[in-house]
């Protein structure tokens, strides 16, 4: 019977097994989980400071907020770390505690397609105020 | 893989988490997955509030009447909340990531940081939100107002 190795030819075994896991990407995923961190907690400061000039705008005074390039391009990169940072953290629970292979995938599928949803919703939002 | 060994033998299971007295350190990182859950599903309100404002006042209005009910504001106190634990306990995870902290009275002290942390920041932003920003007293306060003159009608 050939087994699925017999095809590497000159591979190490270690080199066959790098970044396999669970998921059979796991060392890329974990190396953008904290880029991704990283990226929401320098843009948190500027967010706060958004959420003190905002809160109980109306919604003229919000999208001309908004509208300001400065702040528009800051909430376009938060929503982009936040919701790839969001995906990632949920591919690592379910591949932690959904055991059932068929199960997980679905979930994986899942997830990724309602974040991707989500992001692009609000990323075409936040062009339409500012464009 | 349970695929590979078709006749599966009984072995005895090594000890999980409920033989276990809760610590620190094990209750930490729980909370960091159930505050990092929690804030994925936030994400919607979140998603909600910037497409509401995409759409047009009035879908606006109707986000920031639910921001501003009851449910709304406890929904967006535990965002912040969860949003700060995890923000300081991420970066706890990133300082052991470098290899540093690992010592178990380090580990202590960081999560007693992130604990003082996630407290004061939680007080702040909604002290500097309610009261601090260009728009925070009138409408807030009123809407903070309203409610707290329908709960004593009740």
């Amino acid at each position: 019977m050939n087994m699925k190795w017999d095809n590497h030819g000159m591979k190490t075994p270690l080199a066959r097994a790098r970044g396999l896991g669970a998921s059979r990407a796991v060392v890329p995923g974990w190396i953008r989980l904290r880029v991704t961190a990283i990226g929401i907690a320098v843009l948190s400061v500027w967010f706060l400071w958004f959420l003190t000039q905002t809160v109980g705008a109306s919604h003229e005074e919000f999208t001309a907020k908004l509208a300001d390039p400065r702040n528009a391009i800051c909430m376009l990169l938060l929503i982009i770390a936040a919701f790839s940072h969001a995906v990632l953290g949920n591919r690592e629970i379910v591949e932690d505690y959904i055991h059932h292979e068929g199960f997980k995938i679905f979930k994986l599928i899942g997830t990724y397609l309602f974040f991707f949803a989500l992001a692009t919703a609000c990323i075409f939002s936040i062009l339409k105020i500012a464009l | 893989m349970s695929q590979s060994a078709p006749t599966k033998t009984q072995r005895p299971l090594s000890p999980h988490l409920q033989v276990y007295k809760p610590q620190m350190t094990s209750v930490l990182s729980i909370l960091h997955r159930m505050t990092g859950f929690g804030l994925s599903v936030g994400l919607m309100m979140f998603a909600w509030w910037l497409i509401s404002a995409a759409i047009g006042p009035g879908a606006y209005a109707v986000f920031m009447s639910f921001a501003g009910s009851t449910l709304g504001m406890l929904l967006l106190f535990g965002f912040t909340l969860a949003f700060f634990y995890h923000l300081a306990n991420g970066i706890r995870h990133l300082f052991w990531d470098s290899g540093l902290l690992f010592k178990i009275e380090n580990a202590y002290k960081a999560g007693y940081a992130v604990l003082l942390f996630t407290a004061l920041m939680t007080a702040a932003t909604w002290y500097c939100v309610l009261n601090k920003g260009p728009y925070a007293s009138p409408s807030v306060t009123a809407t903070l107002t309203a409610a707290e003159a329908e709960g004593e009608t009740r």
